[in-house]
């Protein structure tokens, strides 16, 4: 059986903490060998994620915790993050159209495309107001 | 914020934004506000400097898509220049070189500017 070293960290849902959060994901992920575009994916598929939760799962209800944990093993990385809110489909994500939230002048609705784009498989699992997203990335 | 900020110029009669650092949903307030006032005060004809800015995520995109009806429809444009690969990369998985202007420097956008008006 692979030896999987794991890291784990519990935040607040707050965008404060978004750039040390990306800074503890591509640390490991660059100690692991992952190549600096495959760092720079998982980086921004985290904070997609991430920023996500804050938003939708917690409405931006900062005394809530995510739990974020790091695993490797020989040839990839699985990132999970957890949370309590409110869950959301990510099976049901399409992509965005740009022309038409440009014409109702809207941001938003391209977390959930990215994560798909940038890694290389993801999963959701919400039961019992516990979401767990899954996402996996690669070595080579 | 530490990790981003903005610095606002004028070059030939044209506004200029620099922006420096990461540009994520707790830092992209700021550029709204900076749009903002310029749509306000119709300063349309808006460059953005990418060139000092290290990451985007999409609430940084957002707010280009948020703001560039409005800077369009005051007969303005927001042209994107300077960035640097994994920046560019981003806008490029959404599909925003068919629908913004992103150019290699600033003397292309001014250039493009001054042809269009």
């Amino acid at each position: 059986m692979d030896k999987a070293t794991t890291y784990q960290k519990r935040v607040n849902a707050s965008t404060q903490n978004l750039s040390a959060i990306r800074n503890f994901v591509s640390e490991h992920a660059k100690e692991q060998g992952f190549s600096a575009q495959k760092v720079a994916d998982i980086q921004l598929a985290v904070d997609e994620a991430y920023t996500n939760i804050i938003k939708h799962a917690y409405n931006n209800d900062s005394e809530q915790v995510v739990i974020i944990n790091l695993e490797f093993d020989d040839d990839k990385m699985i990132v999970t993050l957890t949370d309590h809110g409110i869950g959301f489909d990510v099976e049901k994500y399409k992509k965005p159209n740009l022309q038409k939230q440009i014409e109702r002048k809207k941001g938003g609705g391209m977390g959930v495309y990215l994560m798909r784009k940038l890694m290389d498989e993801v999963t959701y699992h919400a039961k019992n107001r516990k979401n767990v997203l899954r996402m996996c990335k690669n070595k080579n | 914020m530490k990790n981003f900020k903005i610095d606002h110029r004028t070059k030939s009669g044209l506004e200029v934004l620099d922006l420096y650092g990461e540009l994520d949903a707790h830092t992209a307030s700021q550029l709204e506000d900076s749009l903002k006032r310029l749509i306000n005060n119709q300063k349309c004809n808006i460059i953005v400097n990418f060139s000092e800015l290290d990451y985007i995520a999409s609430a940084g995109l957002g707010v280009f898509m948020a703001y560039i009806e409005d800077v369009r429809g005051i007969g303005g444009d927001i042209k994107l220049t300077n960035m640097n690969d994994k920046v560019y990369n981003v806008f490029d998985l959404l599909g925003f070189p068919t629908l913004y202007d992103i150019l290699e420097n600033e003397s292309e956008a001014v250039e493009k500017f001054l042809n269009e008006n």
